[in-house]
Order: C-alpha cells, then sequence, then structure tokens
C-alpha cells in the first residue's frame, strides 16, 4: 500500500474519524445524548456545590475554632487532656520542660507562633455572689499572634488583656450582672494547697464559642502566677499555630518526634502533641460531613453508571446492522471498541464540561448572596463555598472513568459481535 | 490459480436441537477476474455461500480457500483483517454508514480498515466517486441521496480498497430497472478496468443476464454451473 512509512500519521487520522464518528452519533440521538449528559451535569453540578458548601461551613467552624481559642495545634504534659476537667495545675511544664518545648518550637520554621497558657479552675465574685470560673492565664500578644481571632471574640470593653484586669464570658457576666470596668475577685487554690485570691477589674466580656475552652476567663499570665503563687513559670498547655494549616499533620508528627526523647519516669514521653482534631468536639461534625459527601460522591457514580451504560446499551442494540457493515468491511474489534468508548467518554466529558459551569454559576450566585448561618451561639456566620481545583479534578476524573467503564460492557459486546448475525438483526 | 477453491463445502445451523443444513458438499473453482452469479430460490443457501466466501462465517466442514488462504481457520481478527485487504462487500440495504458523508463513507475503509496515506486516500476516493458518478453528491449524507445513488456509493466503497474480490447479496433488489442496470454497468466496468471479481446472490435477472457463469442452488446442493449472456471465460 505503500503507508508503512506514514502509518502513525494515519493512524492519527484514523482515530480522528473514530472521534468524529462517534460525537456524530452522539449529535444523531440528540434528545437521549441531551438527557443523559443533562442527568451527569446536574449531578456533578450537586456534587460539586454540596462539596463548596459543606467544605466552607466545615472550614468556618474549624477557622472559627483554631483561631479564637485553640490553636491548630496543642501541647500537654502527657495525662492533662484526660483530666483537663479538673484543670489540674499538677501536671502543668516545670521551666526545664518548658524550656525544651519552647527550644523544639523554634526549631521549627513552619510554625508561625505559639502561646503558653497556665489554666486553672476558681472561685469568682462580684462582692455579692460567687460562682465557680475556668481561667486562661496568656501572654497577651503571643495569645493573638495564636489565634487572631481572639479579639473579635471581645464583644465589649477594650480588645486586649492588660494586668490586672480580666475577660469573663458573656453567660458569667450576664448570670452574675457584672459590667464592664466593675471589680471582681478571683480566687483559687494553688497546687501546694493554700487558697488565694485577687482582685481585678472586668477587661471586657467574651462572646462564647463552640468546644473546650470555649467558656474561659482570660487574664494577663503575670497574674495568673501572682493567683497561683507561682515562683516560676509552670505552663499548662502551648497552642500553636502554622504557617501553612495543610501541614497539620506533618508538623504534629514531627514535633510528637522531637519531644519523643523526654521520658518520664515510669517510661512514657512527658509531651503530649495533639491536633484540633483530638481536642475539639467539632471534628465529629467535620467527619459526618466528609462520610456524607462521600456518600453523595457515590450516587454521582451510580447516576453516572447507569446512565451511561443504559445509553450505550440502547446505541449497540439500535446500531447492530451498522456494527455488522462495518465489522464485515473490515475494521477491527478493537476498532469498534473504541468508537463506542469514545460516545461513552463524550457523553461524560460534556456532562462534566456543563456541571463544572453550572456549579460555578451557583457557587458565584451563592458568594454574591451572602449565606450566613448560625452555629452554636455564633450568628451571621458568612458562608463563602470556594471551589477547590482538586474537587474540580477528582470530581471530573472520576465521572469520566466511570463513563468510560460503564461503557465498555456495550462497548465489548459491540466488538464481539459476530457480523454475519449483526448483519441479519432487522 | 484459481480465486476461490471451495471443496465439500457444508454448512449447517443448529437451531435448539434441530439441526438444519444450508450448504450439502458444495464444490466449485472461481478464477480471477470472474462475474459470477449464485441463484436459487429463497432458501437454497446462496446468502450462506456468500457468508463463508466473505468469512463472515465458518463452513461446519469442507475447504474454502479465497485468495491463497483457507479462511476455515481464520480468528476473528485475522478474518476481519482478511476482510478489509481481500473483498469488497455490496449490500442490498447499502449499508452506508449514515453519519458519514458519501466521501466519507468510500473514504472509510482506505482511513479506518487499511490506513492509507492521505494524499493518496484523496486519489482513490474522488477517482471512485467520478467512476460512479457521485462526485457532485460527495458532501451529502446518505439521507439525502436516492437508493440507486446509495448503491452506488456502496460500489465505490466496496472498490475503493482494490480488493480481489467483491460479494454483492441482491444488490439490485431495492433498485428500479435503469438503476438497476447503471449499477451493474458500473461493476462491469470495474471489473473489465481493475480485474476485480464480482460474485452476486441474486434472482435478479438482470444481473444473470450480465453474468459469465451462473451457479444454480437448490436445497442447499449445487445443482447446475451454465454460462451466462455476458459471458467470455466461461
Amino acid at each position: 500500500m505503500g503507508c508503512s512509512s506514514a502509518a502513525p500519521r494515519e493512524r492519527e487520522d484514523g482515530m480522528l474519524k473514530l472521534i468524529l464518528i462517534a460525537l456524530r452519533n452522539l449529535a444523531r440521538y440528540k434528545r437521549r445524548t441531551l438527557l443523559t449528559s443533562s442527568l451527569i451535569a446536574i449531578g456533578v453540578m450537586f456534587v460539586l456545590v454540596f462539596v463548596a458548601v459543606s467544605g466552607s461551613f466545615k472550614y468556618i467552624m474549624i477557622g472559627q475554632i483554631t483561631d479564637s481559642m485553640l490553636g491548630h495545634l496543642q501541647v500537654h504534659k502527657r495525662g492533662y487532656v484526660a483530666s483537663i476537667d479538673s484543670l489540674p495545675l499538677t501536671l502543668n511544664f516545670n521551666a526545664k520542660e518548658e524550656k525544651i518545648l519552647e527550644e523544639a518550637i523554634q526549631d521549627i520554621p513552619e510554625i508561625e507562633a505559639f502561646s503558653p497558657r497556665i489554666k486553672f479552675g476558681g472561685m469568682f465574685s462580684n462582692f455579692v455572689e460567687t460562682t465557680n470560673i475556668r481561667v486562661n492565664g496568656v501572654y497577651p500578644e503571643r495569645e493573638v499572634a495564636t489565634v487572631p481571632l481572639f479579639p473579635a471574640r471581645i464583644k465589649q470593653g477594650k480588645k486586649s488583656i492588660r494586668e490586672g484586669e480580666i475577660l469573663i464570658p458573656e453567660l458569667l457576666a450576664s448570670g452574675m450582672k457584672v459590667k464592664v470596668r466593675d471589680t471582681v475577685v478571683v480566687i483559687a487554690t494553688n497546687r501546694d494547697g493554700s487558697v488565694n485570691g485577687k482582685q481585678f477589674v472586668v477587661g471586657g466580656i467574651l462572646e462564647s464559642v463552640t468546644g473546650p475552652g470555649g467558656r474561659d476567663g482570660y487574664l494577663h499570665i503575670n497574674d495568673a502566677m501572682e493567683v497561683l503563687r507561682m515562683e516560676e513559670i509552670e505552663i499548662s498547655e502551648v497552642a500553636l499555630r502554622l504557617k501553612d494549616f495543610g501541614k497539620l499533620n506533618a508538623i504534629s508528627d514531627r514535633l510528637d518526634e522531637m519531644l519523643s526523647k523526654e521520658i518520664n519516669k515510669q517510661g512514657k514521653p512527658v509531651f503530649d502533641v495533639r491536633t484540633w482534631e483530638k481536642l475539639s468536639p467539632f471534628y465529629n461534625v467535620a467527619r459526618m460531613i466528609d462520610v456524607m459527601t462521600f456518600f453523595i460522591k457515590l450516587m454521582l457514580i451510580a447516576i453516572v453508571l447507569v446512565s451511561i451504560m443504559n445509553v450505550m446499551i440502547m446505541a449497540v442494540y439500535e446500531r447492530i446492522r451498522e456494527i455488522g457493515t462495518i465489522s464485515a468491511i473490515g475494521t477491527m474489534p478493537k476498532k469498534i471498541l473504541s468508537l463506542f468508548l469514545i460516545e461513552g467518554f463524550s457523553l461524560g466529558a460534556l456532562g462534566v464540561v456543563v456541571g463544572n459551569i453550572l456549579a460555578f454559576g451557583i457557587v458565584f450566585l451563592a458568594n454574591l448572596i451572602k449565606i450566613t448561618f448560625n452555629f452554636g451561639r455564633q450568628s451571621g456566620l458568612v458562608l463563602s463555598p470556594k471551589l477547590g481545583a482538586g474537587d474540580i479534578l477528582w470530581i471530573s476524573v472520576i465521572v469520566i472513568i466511570v463513563s468510560v467503564v460503564a461503557a465498555l460492557q456495550p462497548a465489548f459486546k459491540a466488538s464481539r459481535m459476530e457480523p454475519v448475525e449483526a448483519l441479519r438483526h432487522v | 490459480m484459481s480465486l476461490i477453491t471451495a471443496e465439500k463445502l457444508t454448512k449447517v445451523y443448529t437451531l435448539g436441537e434441530i439441526e438444519v443444513p444450508a450448504l450439502e458438499s458444495v464444490s466449485f473453482k472461481i478464477e480471477p477476474s470472474s462475474f459470477i452469479s449464485f441463484i436459487g430460490p429463497s432458501g437454497s443457501g446462496k446468502t450462506t455461500l456468500l457468508n463463508l466466501i466473505g468469512c463472515l462465517d465458518k463452513p461446519t466442514s469442507g475447504i474454502l480457500i479465497v485468495a491463497d488462504v483457507n479462511t476455515s481457520g481464520l480468528t476473528r481478527k485475522e478474518a476481519a483483517a482478511f476482510r478489509g485487504k481481500n473483498l469488497g462487500f455490496i449490500f442490498q440495504d447499502f449499508n452506508l454508514i449514515p453519519v458519514l458523508t458519501v466521501y466519507e463513507n468510500v473514504e472509510y475503509p482506505l482511513l479506518i480498515v487499511q490506513n492509507v496515506p492521505a494524499v493518496e486516500r484523496k486519489n482513490r476516493v474522488i477517482s471512485l466517486l467520478k467512476t460512479v458518478g457521485m462526485i457532485d453528491q460527495k458532501d451529502k449524507y446518505p439521507d439525502q441521496i436516492s437508493g440507486g445513488q446509495k448503491q452506488r456509493v456502496a460500489v465505490a466503497r466496496a472498490l475503493v480498497s482494490n480488493p480481489r474480490l467483491v460479494l454483492a447479496d441482491e444488490p439490485t433488489a431495492n433498485l428500479d430497472s435503469k438503476t438497476a442496470f447503471m449499477v451493474i454497468d458500473i461493476m462491469r466496468q470495474m471489473k473489465d478496468e481493475f480485474g476485480v471479481t464480482f460474485i452476486f446472490s441474486t434472482h435478479d435477472p438482470k444481473i444473470v443476464g450480465e453474468v459469465e457463469t451462473v451457479y444454480t442452488l437448490q436445497d442447499g446442493m449445487l445443482v447446475s454451473r451454465a454460462q451466462g449472456k455476458g459471458g467470455r471465460h466461461a
């Protein structure tokens, strides 16, 4: 034939022609193609919008929790978290342990900031009534650097923590009828068992947030040391903020490994490194959102699989004589297989493209109209759904792969058809 | 050397527990560049024989050699390759691919089956479309042309890959007399010009009157071989 040297080019032409035939076949059954690709497009759109909205909700909540009180990571003395309800002063870090911890933290450049905290439980009195209170003693600047949304929680008063002042949670303020600039007393028992009290001016009222520590009071770390009569600093926990939240687990593992060399008398590690996920109950909600997203993706796969398979089975059935003809004139079985696979691929790809466009449109609209929601005592949180490139790519690739897989059985059947029987088909 | 050699060719179809013989011990030889017709009443085995020669089906027993190849032992892929290289088909219902234009239908075997280079492909398609008088209709789709035009396109498609043998099953059954004669003339011209062998399965007297040799089949058996009116070699 004189075509051996040009064979790759001719094979390419042949493949382009197969694609053309496949596309024209899809155009030939316009209504069916439109319905099937619409179904896929709507499925893709719903999944992408759901992923964007639920992801936005999840990240807003994670951001609220980590940026307003928890930090991305926390380090405690081993056993502290299990007893955190009683805020045991006996499980605070001593000065030597704190130094080791700070050195380890400073060795990791990915850590943006960290905030040592002294946590204790005590009595809170407005001179008329007394109730219990949980208090965090912090370095104000380091706390704000670690949990930058903290100042936003201060609803009344100055957005800072000064020595001699206390920030109290709003429920406590309303329950005890305490206002900003009122004088109150905080009384606490130190680790030796002696009781001490100190007068404070209410510097601000804090908004309560969901999660552990969301209803704690705050004061300066020097005041905490004074109330607890600490001669040298004893830290209960250190909250850390990372430069890149995406590296959470990697940094957590690295820090844990660096600190694991410090062993206590029982032969166990002194330090206990935990990510926010292991400290906040919201993590279970976040996990539930992930599981729901997974099942919705499975539903999309099922929709694509069934609809493409249905269309392709119909396509093969309706074109049996055509298959017989092209087979009779010498078309190789693998090319017949390719023809139907290309049709399945094209249907899926069309649905994906339209679905992505629709999803972009809906997400754009959602951001335009600013949907708000309430979570716990927090209200007016604005959803800002975003379509991540990873989600778009993952969903698009999965839908297209499923489309090709769904077309595989009918395509295989077409390629294995006996031409003599196919030509006889009426 | 013969283009086709059939010895004691038998085909039996099994329908449930019943065995239906379609061909019984049929033997013949066909030389290259022949213009031949198999005739016979419905159910006589004409189409079955054409299917066997065209490697679309396999004999139950016997030997069938086409273009020096024993075709009864070919696998599905080998049979497809053999058909693409050596055979052309013309069908009663034309069987053009509806989503391809006239030009693309004729080009299909060269592009998809034989991977012929673009320039040669174009020359051959244009040349054949001119020969069958369809060059002006080359951009039309099959549903935009008449039955006679479709069959002319089918003839061009069957011949474009330079086959040694063209098998035509009732090629004039759906055509009026004038168109049928035109199509037969074209095939005759192709045979004379390129030495292609044409084998028809038909009971159309128009074709029978044009072929060189007429084989008659009855109840799956070859009952006669006669020289046709168009005969020169038989």
